[in-house]
């Protein structure tokens, strides 16, 4: 795929990115913020999707029951069994008796969703296309009912109370702001390994597998290996996310990763663009502020019902797929391709 | 949770109608699948939610005192042409596209037309009128439920008239030739585009009565049919989903095996009953991809 | 005897390749017209054009007198073209009876069906024998004849054969060719044949083609072309 911008334009538009991320806490309100942080959480699990689908051409509609895998391993370990008794529940022997920092459980959370993806990529490697999505689909109806039936690891229906979060090391800023700068941290961090991976030798392989298997295999890669790598990492991703969500909302029950989201978070991916990771920073807005500003668009004086944010987001998909195969992303580059040019012959 | 129940045989047969009941309402929507997957190689996520629309319809026509039985078929034939006018409209110009594609756009299908019916008539639950008597039917120490054997019987008669009209009529036998080999078709004279455009028409009303029969008893929302469509496509991927009468097999045993299942096993009592069909679900695919009684190798002169 | 079928400098490509480069032939009405030429000449791909089922990208198809669309091969065959394709084009999985229903589709299955039905049958009388046996599972003769008669069912006024005698024993084709010859005679049926038998072709054919790299090379009377230099070498084989 041809890039929109050379690598030193690329670098300066990420160089504004991280600055406007890092300042925006400044100008705006803490409710404003946690919109902001759940943009973090969406990236993170787009990301992961993204990998997923866009690069590797494996389709799934089941990445809420990732991010809920990774949002229970978070809760369960912030809780420990302490934190449970505290609650009235009767916690399962293998939670720890303490609980852990926040912070901490992310990564655990991360291979926690990894390895239960890695594991589902392995029967997965037998279905393709419409299977898959089934599958995946009904990974993501069957979970609120597996997370409601084993209460000794979950709550139960009644779901965990997670106590508020405090910046670390006598760090003076509110929870919003240390939860904001966390989960913009990880997304970063995230964003980073995603970047080296995708254009490295595994996102070579991936696409070669994605654009056709039988002759990925003829030049000696293994689809077996590269997909479930692609199944776990993605899992991974959306088991961050999962950990960030439960922390940011210090709240978690069966119903918090519904069905929806996993079909939302699918849906953002394609509108941003697939194998397109600046896609993903536009899928994880429409993620977030579509729904809103669909219920109320902005200087109109209009209220909708709450569904007009899901048949926006629908009706925005299917024109996608019809008319922009390439998502948001083949937009940015159709309009900045002028520019960019001009400042190549410029230069 | 309740330890297992003492084995008695009425109980059990109750179970099993029960089972036959939901299974032809899985029966029904599976084979809506099979039909467009068949002829257009699609298989449509918004089949259930396309099924809810129109039940909401029937349910709109009943509160301003259409009866039953006229607005069930005014409701088919409004099914009918909803789902022409979304294969023209939507399907159509992706025909070409890979399968990804396709599935993405009907996940698009299944978010708007979800969203339009809580807009439409809001998310909270309603109750849908069933045409057949709250009583039972005791045949010894046996009794069946007649909304059961209603359900059952309307499904399968759906599906045994459209299986008459594969069968014998010429615009059947022509929809069959498309899904078999559509360049011969063509040769043949057959509009092949409309002819996809009806199997998308045939499904939607075969839809519709799965939603309007299962309507009664898990209650109208807007979400009703997503479990129903899981359960359908669980039918249909383990029938084969090439093979319409593993479609109605599949289902009707989906439908007595979880029942079965829900009520004699404590561990999956009625929550994880789901969970189970997909565990079976996802076994049956890495043991037999094809299905039960799929085609292996599409055989074509 | 007037123009039944006439191209005109029909060009085809598949994505950047080209097939055909301008290739002009006509057939009249009650004639039977073979082309011949080499593996790769562009001999199913000029069918097609005719058919619909490649579009041509320049010159054009005339048919009766109209112009014929390109790429829709369903108005093609409404227009009275039969196009028995390479590879018979059978619905394997559909019995023999349903494929010979199909061939009355394009006329009104069941009227046409109960008409023509018995006149095809009498130059196939094993059809009705074997008419619940899936399409499938027939021999090769018996698949290339089962296309052939379904062809026949939809009462085509032209019908187009794309190597009619591929895979199969001389009395086979033979007898493929008798009954062609046979409905040319009884109903004036108008034949375009493809086939790599020149020797059995140019026996049916009043006139034949001879395409070389998506062109017509040669064209004339099967007796004159039976004397032509390079045609006996290529392709009689003496
Ligand atoms: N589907 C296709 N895609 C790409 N190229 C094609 C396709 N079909 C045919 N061709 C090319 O077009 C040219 C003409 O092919 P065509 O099938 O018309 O030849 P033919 O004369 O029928 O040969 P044969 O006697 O082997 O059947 C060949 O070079 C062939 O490779
Ligand atoms: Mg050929």
């Amino acid at each position: 795929m041809r890039r929109w911008t050379s690598p030193a334009l690329q670098g300066l538009v990420l160089a504004v990115a991280v600055v406007l991320i890092a300042l925006l806490p400044r100008f705006t309100s803490e409710f404003r913020l946690g919109q902001f942080t759940y943009v973090a959480i969406y990236f993170v699990a787009l990301l992961g999707l993204n990998i997923l689908t866009g690069y590797n051409g494996q389709i799934s509609l089941g990445h809420a029951a990732f991010m809920g895998i990774g949002g229970y391993t978070a809760a369960v370990l912030i809780l420990g069994r302490k934190g449970f008794e505290l609650l009235g529940q009767h916690p399962s022997h293998v939670i720890p008796d303490h609980g852990m920092r926040a912070v901490f459980t992310i990564p655990i959370a991360g291979l926690v969703a990894g390895a239960t993806g890695y594991l589902f990529g392995i029967p997965a490697l037998r279905l393709g296309g419409h299977s898959l999505a089934l599958a995946t689909l009904a990974v993501a109806v069957s979970f609120p009912a597996v997370a409601k039936r084993f209460e000794h690891l979950t709550g139960g229906g009644g779901g965990l109370s997670l106590p508020l979060p405090h910046a670390p090391l006598g760090w003076h800023i509110s929870t919003p702001h240390w939860l904001y700068y966390e989960a913009w941290v990880s997304a970063g961090i995230l964003f980073v390994v995603a970047w080296l991976l995708v254009r490295g030798r595994v996102g070579r392989a991936w696409r070669a597998i994605r654009d056709g298997e039988i002759a990925a295999v003829s030049s000696g890669v293994s689809p077996a290996v590269y997909k479930t790598l692609a199944f776990g990492i993605s899992a991974a991703y959306a088991g961050v996310a999962g950990a960030l969500f439960a922390i940011q909302v210090s709240y978690i029950n069966p119903d918090t990763f519904p069905v929806t989201l996993s079909i939302l978070l699918l849906a953002s991916v394609v509108i941003g663009g697939l194998s397109s990771l600046s896609g993903v920073i536009v899928g994880a807005l429409v993620l977030e502020f579509l729904p809103i500003y669909a219920q109320a668009p902005p200087l109109l004086h209009l209220h909708f019902a709450k569904q007009a944010g899901p048949v926006v987001f629908g009706i925005a998909l299917m024109v996608i797929v019809l008319l922009m195969p390439g998502g948001a992303a083949s937009l940015i580059r159709r309009i900045t391709r002028p520019v960019t040019g001009a400042l190549a012959r410029k230069g | 949770m309740p330890l297992p129940l003492a084995f008695i045989w009425s109980e059990f047969a109750q179970q099993v109608t029960g089972g036959l009941a939901a299974g032809a309402i899985y029966a029904s929507l599976a084979l809506a699948l099979v039909l467009i997957y068949q002829t257009t190689n699609v298989v449509n996520f918004a089949q259930g939610e396309m099924a809810t629309f129109t039940t909401y319809i029937a349910w709109t026509m009943m509160k301003h005192g259409v009866s039953y039985w006229p607005a069930f078929v005014l409701t088919l034939l409004i099914a009918f042409g909803g789902g022409v006018a979304v294969e023209r409209v939507l399907i159509r110009p992706v025909e070409h596209r890979p399968e990804i594609v396709i599935v993405i756009l009907t996940i698009g299908m299944l978010i708007t037309i979800n969203g339009l019916t809580g807009w439409i008539w809001g998310a909270e639950v309603k109750a849908f009128d069933s045409p057949f008597p709250n009583r039972s039917l005791v045949l010894g120490n046996v009794s069946i439920s007649i909304q059961d054997i209603g359900t059952f019987g309307v499904c399968l008669g759906t599906v045994a008239v459209l299986w008459l009209f594969f069968r014998f009529t010429t615009l059947g036998l022509a929809m069959r030739s498309v899904a078999f080999n559509p360049d011969a078709s063509r040769l043949m004279g057959v509009r092949v585009g409309w002819m996809l455009a009806l199997g998308w028409g045939l499904a939607a009303a075969l839809g519709s009565v799965a939603g309007m029969m299962a309507a009664p008893t898990v209650f109208l929302d807007p979400d009703m049919m997503l479990v129903v469509l899981i359960y359908a496509f669980a039918a249909a991927v383990l029938g084969g989903i090439d093979s319409p009468v593993g479609a109605v097999v599949g289902g009707l045993l989906l439908g007595v095996v979880i029942n079965l299942l829900g009520s004699y096993v404590s561990f999956v009592g009625q929550e994880l009953r789901l969970p189970t069909a997909l565990a079976v679900l996802l076994l049956v695919l890495v043991i037999r991809p094809t299905g039960l009684f799929g085609r292996v190798v599409v055989q074509r002169v | 005897m007037s123009t039944l079928l006439e191209l005109r400098g029909v060009e085809a490509r598949y994505g950047p390749i080209k097939a055909l480069h301008g290739v002009s032939l006509t057939v009249s009405e009650g004639e039977i017209v073979a082309l011949l030429g080499a593996n790769g000449a562009g001999k199913t791909t000029t069918l097609r054009a005719v058919s619909g089922t490649v579009r041509h990208s320049g010159g054009e198809v005339v048919f009766a007198g109209k112009q014929l669309v390109s790429g829709r091969p369903d108005a093609v065959a409404r227009a009275g073209i039969a196009h028995v394709p390479e590879g018979r084009g059978l619905f394997a999985q559909l019995s023999v009876w349903e494929n010979l229903r199909m061939g009355a589709y394009v006329r009104g299955e069941r009227r046409t069906l109960r008409q023509e039905a018995p006149r095809v049958c009498q130059y196939f009388p094993w059809l009705e024998r074997r008419r619940d046996q899936q399409a499938g599972t027939l021999s090769g003769g018996e698949q290339q004849m089962l296309a052939l008669a379904r062809a026949l069912v939809g009462r085509p006024r032209l019908l187009m054969l794309d190597e009619p005698s591929l895979g199969l024993a001389p009395t086979i084709v033979q007898e493929i060719f008798r009954i062609v010859k046979q409905c040319n005679a009884d109903d004036g049926l108008a034949v375009l044949v493809v086939e790599q038998n020149a020797n059995v072709a140019l026996d049916a054919a009043a006139r034949a083609y001879v395409l070389e790299v998506g062109q017509v090379a040669i064209e004339g009377e099967s007796a004159e072309l039976r004397r032509h230099e390079g045609i006996r070498k290529s392709y009689l084989g003496y």
